[in-house]
């Protein structure tokens, strides 16, 4: 009986059938995906995406030079170069990152004492031309000033958890 | 007055018979274009809402703009020649396969009377084009002088010839219950095929295992999913269009196309009644014959994306085994099944 | 005018694309002008209102004979100096083969031209009222129906021929049997059990 049953369901393309109904109902099921660029996943706090460097509510920027983020970057994407300032404060005068061979460990992030360089949640800097994404200085601090508020909130927001 | 003789009248006998033809090639060859562009898009949406995902929908509105803008980036993109390469024949295959595909529609019945080419051997013609096709395959798989796409080649051309025999079989029964070679002649004859009401060969029971068998051969002699096994992406990388950009690379991608709406169509005529209504009942006369055609050019279409992405793609093996082991003996049953029934009722014993 | 002009069109493309078959120095080039020939013949025949004549040509020619001669000509890996050392050794025979071949086309040009031949016996009679096809299946299936049986018969034997000198039974590997796999179902293959801590799984 079973044979005959077997034989009815190779000839009639029963598994096929059966195969193609469920793909039916998949058709008119709502999309799974979302529209990207009008729609987005929620970032968590935590989300390392495009470096900042930030500055003091004061406008003092915060990075003291000490190379911790220099020394720690497994992909040796950061190149620093310090020398004291006027007013004798230590200071960067070149703070470049290489996106280009950044992995987005954050480890940068995790060495820096005084939360000067971050990741911040912005994902979407891509550029026509490489050279572009050999950030200097300028760029980052750029960087920290546009995103201040998102960084900010986002530090706030992880900081029970540190 | 026809529209040929429209042409004749101002133009003289020759060239106005010229003139109305290049006109009805272009007439049918421009849209055909326009049609294949869209259809690459509703394939592309089908093919993702399956998947529960949305598709193209950025470029115009609801994405339906999309093709064109695939079609001017590769328009704009360089025309690559790998230096091995044999020059001549590696330009040459694209054109093959886009012309044989738009030579095909020469014979199509639109509707009634709608036809460039109304030949008594209508469907030898369309088996003939269509095993031309082959070759854009076989030469541009070997000028690129490149592994992946050789290897492409080797496996149309067996797939190719081995569906060709079932499929020249399926045609048999439905020449022989149609009596003739002549497309409109067979679409005609589906006129109230079963019981007086249904128009189409398919609702006649003893050849809708045949329209199946079609169906499953026409996707293998278009190369489409499941049997797209000349460009299974997974072990040869895009098969025979490997070497292939801008230009040379959209020919294959419209003939290719081209020839799939082309075996929608010939589904469509050979057992749903073509421009026909699905049922014989007045009242669905009023609506034109060729929408009825491209309505059920569309439903096909709907059901070749369907089965893509329903069905994992077949081993070489399997595909063969289906052809030869399956689909000949099935179909050569059937031929004799069908010419012996119409020898009992038909011809008198 | 327009006849005579696409009958001197197909005939040069099928002499020029036969001669290029044989002086192309690449395998598949020759193929390629034959298939050219082929295709232009079954033009020829269109011409002369064959049609059936001529979508068959191209539908086993060009459709299936010349794929298959592409097919095996495109793997070989042809060495073409070796190709070429044996010209001069089979040259004088094949210009042999050719001269004879050259003289009896003179012989039978010259006797068709001769006026011997009545007009009636050079050409098929063609009734108009019939189709090509069934003309041609009218004729098949009642005059020449034993030949056209023992054509097929002679086919027949040459497939089984085929089939039996290239088939072999492998017995050192197992073939997937399709039916079988799929007929399997879970009840024969898997069951449960309670196993009792500490003893052994009988397998």
């Amino acid at each position: 009986m079973s044979v005959i049953a077997h034989y009815i369901k190779t000839f009639t393309l029963w598994e096929f059938v059966k195969a193609h109904w469920l793909t039916l109902k998949y058709f008119f099921k709502p999309k799974a995906t979302i529209n990207y660029p009008y729609e987005r996943n929620p970032l968590s706090p935590r989300f390392r995406g495009e470096h900042a460097l930030r500055r003091y509510p004061n406008g003092e920027e915060r990075c003291i030079a000490c190379k911790l983020c220099e020394a720690v970057c497994p992909a040796l994407a950061i190149t620093i170069e310090a020398e004291p300032r006027d007013d004798g404060s230590r200071r960067t005068t070149r703070y470049d990152i290489d996106m280009t061979k950044c992995i987005y460990c954050g480890f940068c992030q995790e060495a820096c004492p005084v939360d000067a360089i971050v990741e911040g949640p912005n994902l979407e800097f891509s550029t026509e031309t490489r050279e572009e994404l050999l950030y200097d200085k300028a760029k980052l601090l750029a960087n920290g000033d546009r995103w201040e508020r998102a960084i900010a909130a986002n530090i706030a927001a992880d900081a029970p958890y540190r | 007055m026809t529209f040929t003789q429209w042409f004749q009248s101002w133009g003289g006998e020759a060239f106005g018979w010229f003139l109305a033809t290049t006109v009805l090639i272009l007439m049918i060859a421009l849209p055909l274009m326009l049609a294949v562009a869209m259809i690459i898009y509703a394939d592309r949406k089908i093919w993702a809402a399956m998947a529960l995902r949305r598709g193209p929908n950025v470029v115009g509105p609801l994405g339906l703009l999309q093709s064109f803008a695939d079609g001017l980036k590769v328009m704009l993109q360089e025309t690559i020649i790998p230096s091995a390469a044999n020059r001549g024949l590696f330009l040459l295959a694209p054109i093959i396969t886009f012309t044989v595909a738009l030579i095909v529609w020469a014979v199509i019945p639109f509707g009634p009377g709608m036809v460039l080419a109304d030949i008594n051997v209508g469907l030898l013609y369309l088996l003939a084009a269509s095993s031309l096709g082959v070759y854009g395959v076989i030469i541009s798989g070997w000028a690129s002088n490149s592994k992946y796409p050789f290897y492409s080649a080797l496996r149309a051309a067996a797939q190719m010839v081995s569906y060709e025999v079932s499929i020249g079989f399926v045609l048999i029964s439905v020449v022989l219950w149609a009596d003739s070679f002549n497309l409109s002649k067979i679409v005609l004859e589906q006129q109230g095929h079963v019981l007086g009401f249904f128009n189409g060969f398919g609702f006649n029971p003893l050849l809708f295992p045949m329209a199946v068998v079609f169906l499953i051969s026409a996707l293998a002699e278009t190369a489409r999913a499941p049997f797209d096994l000349t460009e299974a992406e997974s072990e040869l990388v895009a098969g025979y269009q490997t070497e292939y950009s801008s230009m040379s690379f959209a020919l294959f991608w419209l003939g290719e196309y081209a020839n799939v709406i082309l075996m929608c169509g010939l589904n469509a005529i050979l057992f749903w009644g073509g421009w026909l209504p699905p049922v014989d009942w007045a009242p669905l006369y009023a609506v034109p014959g060729i929408i009825w055609f491209f309505s059920k050019i569309l439903i096909f279409f709907f059901i070749f994306s369907w089965i893509k992405a329903t069905v994992p793609r077949f081993r070489y093996d399997q595909l063969m085994r289906l052809g030869w082991k399956v689909f000949l003996p099935l179909s050569l049953i059937w031929v004799f099944l069908v010419s012996g029934y119409l020898m009992l009722t038909r011809y008198g014993a | 005018m327009i006849q005579a002009f696409a009958f001197y069109l197909f005939a040069a493309i099928v002499i020029l694309s036969g001669a290029l078959t044989v002086l192309s120095r690449n395998p598949v080039h020759s193929v390629l002008w034959l298939i050219l020939a082929f295709f232009n013949a079954a033009g020829l025949m269109v011409l002369v209102g064959a049609e059936f004549i001529a979508m068959l040509l191209v539908i086993v020619y060009v459709g299936a004979v010349a794929v298959l001669f592409l097919f095996v000509v495109m793997m070989l890996d042809i060495d073409f100096a070796e190709l070429r050392s044996g010209f001069v050794r089979y040259g004088f025979f094949g210009l042999l083969i050719a001269l004879v071949l050259a003289g009896e086309l003179i012989i039978a040009g010259g006797a068709w031209s001769a006026g011997a031949i009545d007009i009636a016996n050079r050409t098929a009679p063609v009734s108009t009222d019939l189709s090509n096809i069934e003309a041609m299946g009218a004729l098949i299936y009642s005059k020449y129906l034993y030949v056209f049986e023992a054509a097929g018969l002679v086919l027949l034997v040459a497939m089984i021929g085929a089939i039996v000198l290239t088939h072999r039974e492998r017995k050192d590997v197992r073939p997937q049997n399709i039916s079988d796999q799929v007929k399997r179902r879970p009840q024969d293959a898997v069951r449960n059990i309670d196993q009792p801590v500490g003893q052994g799984v009988e397998l």
